[in-house]
């Protein structure tokens, strides 16, 4: 536990990740507001226009979040909490960028081969298994679910040259 | 009597062996659903969602809703025998669940959760049974005005039974709101939010956003916790079971209080979370044991799973009755229904009546199949959580991604669900729900156009929403609910003073 302390200095502070959030999405609800207003926020002769809801919920969203962003920047001094440590956010990444580089696995080449490769590599890394295992799981995964899908349900999943070799 | 006699036609529709083969494979993937972490109750159904479209919609919805029962019977399981709560409307479980596992008692402490679990599914049933045909009945009357102020009602009570900020629980459902209004704009045929991006052309699906905000999300969480399970084994024979319901009698009382607050919140979109909380808190405060709760007292498991489950079945209840879901699950059933080309509403009543009472059949069947397959099967469940945390997390991501393309059959929708992952991630960090999100999603466009016509009926004129005693009641409870968190505070700094 005094490992978590040490490294739970060291990173972003919740109060300055709420305000980051704030101000996103005030400029989400500053777009919508922008337009919803090029569209026509008033009525037509037919009645209201095609902005004239997201108007307004666009422009509450930019009141709650002035007044989110005002909340944290009240407490910005005074929370030291923080929002993910370093310690942590390397535990985040270690799923997240492999499931990033997955998906853009699966745009490239079907979903079979990189379901295997993903499952097995991050096995093998991130869960110190033995080749063996990783290998067999992740093969074993993507045959089941391609058993499920391409036969038993007949759902098509994006498919690539590996696939095609195959025949399907 | 016309319920009655309508609901044995329902029996007779749900009572077919693939139906009942269906219920089964449906609570064991939702047990499972509901012990693995990254895969909830609406995430779960979110995913198996297409894989019933070929199904008749009576078998799928029968199998999608024992999706839902047995994701709210593993979430238990977790909380009991390992600490960690499935489900949100778990953590309340813990509090007595795990003490009573450290003790050596979890058999029992799970038999009373499962049990609890199935009354409080029992009475809410009846009383769906007894009460949906009167509110689709009376719903049959409602004109645009009075929907609107019903979606109100069920978003301003996010803010008013919300436990943390109200500014970030409307922020959270705007943006749910914005994200429905992108794409075509159904009135006038306008491309609205889309800034040029074809893609966007049929908006975002809700469908995606529940898989990335709660699968995802959910991952992330988990990984960063550095989750290794370590739990306590489970033995559950037929002698703990049967001396644990010698025992559950005692606490009747707990388990109507229990009941009446379950259905309660689960009609209005409180959900099943702080039902659970607040099942606890009344149970610790009238019981006589009240200042041992905490330390592995029965009645501290027996009161939150009631209300739990209660709440879990009677959130049904708006989303059949008046196509208003009160939880994010019912909200991914009702996105199902609207697949399946069935317009929830008090007009299912009427035209599909097979459905209907197909379904409520197999809300008693389901919970009876659920309790006999979690009672017999929870060393394997439990199993299935020492499966270690490297194989699940890429397993679910995998899991995730096929769910995510299968929504459109589109590309772009895997991409969108990695990016809601994050979102979902954050947003949970920083205490913005998840919730309201997805409703807002699901229900914006309704919500839109019911209130686009209310406002073409009074020419524009906002006192529509007060024109008659039934609307005006809607309105003012919820702008009652929506001030809730003022109110309170200013109750609270006048006892103060």
């Amino acid at each position: 536990m005094a490992h978590d302390h040490e490294s739970a200095q060291t990173g972003a502070r919740t109060a300055l990740v709420d305000l980051v959030v704030a101000v996103l999405i005030f400029a989400l609800g500053a777009l919508v507001v922008y337009d919803s207003y090029r569209l026509g926020a008033s009525w037509a002769s037919d009645g209201p226009e095609a902005g004239y809801f997201p108007f307004y919920i666009g422009l509450l969203m930019c009141i709650c979040c002035a007044v989110v962003f005002g909340q944290s920047l009240a407490r910005l001094k005074s929370d030291r909490r923080v929002f993910v440590s370093t310690g942590q956010l390397k535990q985040v990444l270690v799923i997240l960028l492999p499931s990033t580089a997955y998906v853009l696995g699966v745009q490239l080449i079907g979903i079979y081969v990189p379901s295997a490769f993903f499952i097995g590599l991050f096995m093998k890394f991130a869960g110190k298994y033995s080749w063996l295992r990783s290998v067999a799981v992740g093969v074993a995964v993507s045959v089941v679910s391609f058993l499920l899908f391409e036969i038993w349900f007949k759902i098509p999943l994006p498919k690539g040259p590996v696939e095609r070799l195959l025949g399907y | 009597m016309e319920e009655l006699n309508a609901l044995f036609h329902g029996f007779s529709v749900a009572l077919t062996p693939f139906n009942l083969m269906l219920m089964i494979i449906g609570i064991t993937l939702g047990v499972i659903i509901g012990v693995l972490p990254g895969l909830g109750g609406a995430n779960g159904v979110a995913i198996l969602l297409p894989l019933t479209f070929t199904m008749p919609p009576t078998s799928a919805i029968i199998m999608l809703s024992c999706i839902y029962w047995g994701a709210l019977f593993g979430g238990a399981i977790t909380s009991v025998l390992f600490n960690i709560p499935g489900e949100p409307w778990s953590v309340a479980t813990t509090f007595d669940g795990y003490p009573m596992a450290q003790q050596g008692r979890a058999g029992e402490a799970l038999t009373a959760a499962f049990t609890s679990s199935f009354v409080g599914a029992l009475v809410a049933v009846i009383m769906f049974t007894f009460i949906a045909p009167l509110v689709a009945n009376f719903a049959l009357q409602f004109g645009p005005p009075e929907f609107f102020s019903v979606y109100l009602l069920t978003f301003c009570s996010f803010v008013g039974t919300g436990k943390g900020n109200p500014f970030k629980i409307i922020a959270a459902m705007l943006l749910g709101f914005a994200m429905a209004a992108v794409g075509i704009d159904i009135v006038t045929g306008q491309l609205r939010l889309m800034f040029g991006f074809t893609e966007l052309l049929s908006g975002f699906h809700f469908l995606v956003a529940v898989i990335g905000l709660f699968g995802i999300g959910e991952i992330l969480l988990s990984m960063e916790e550095g989750l290794s399970f370590s739990g306590h084994t489970a033995k559950i024979n037929p002698k703990i079971v049967l001396e644990t319901w010698k025992q559950l009698p005692r606490y009747w009382a707990t388990s109507i209080r229990s009941c009446i607050i379950g259905c309660w919140m689960g009609i209005i979109p409180g959900g099943a979370t702080p039902a659970s909380f607040m099942s606890y808190g009344v149970a610790r405060k009238m019981s006589r044991n009240g200042d041992k709760f905490g330390t592995g007292q029965l009645e501290g498991v027996v009161a939150p799973e009631t209300a739990a489950h209660a709440a879990g079945t009677s959130a049904l209840l708006p989303m059949i009755t008046l196509g208003i879901p009160g939880s994010p699950t019912a909200a991914v059933l009702l996105g199902g229904l609207l697949i399946w080309g069935l317009q929830p509403g008090p007009l299912l009543f009427v035209e599909q009546k097979d459905f209907v009472w197909g379904l409520i059949a197999s809300m008693y069947l389901g919970n009876i199949a659920g309790l006999i397959v979690v009672l017999t099967a929870v060393p394997l469940f439990a199993a299935i959580l020492r499966v270690p945390f490297p194989i699940i997390a890429p397993v679910i991501v995998v899991i995730c991604a096929i769910g995510a393309f299968t929504v459109k059959n589109n590309m772009l929708d895997v991409w969108m669900m990695v990016v809601f992952g994050v979102v979902g991630y954050v947003f949970k960090k920083l205490d913005y729900p998840l919730a309201p999100l997805v409703l807002a999603l699901v229900l914006g466009d309704a919500a839109e156009s019911s209130f686009r016509q209310s406002m073409l009926m009074s020419q524009g004129d906002l006192t529509v929403f007060f024109s008659n005693w039934l609307v005006g009641s809607l309105t003012g409870l919820a702008l009652f609910a929506l001030f809730w968190p003022l109110i309170s505070a200013a109750i609270a700094r006048l006892r103060g003073s």
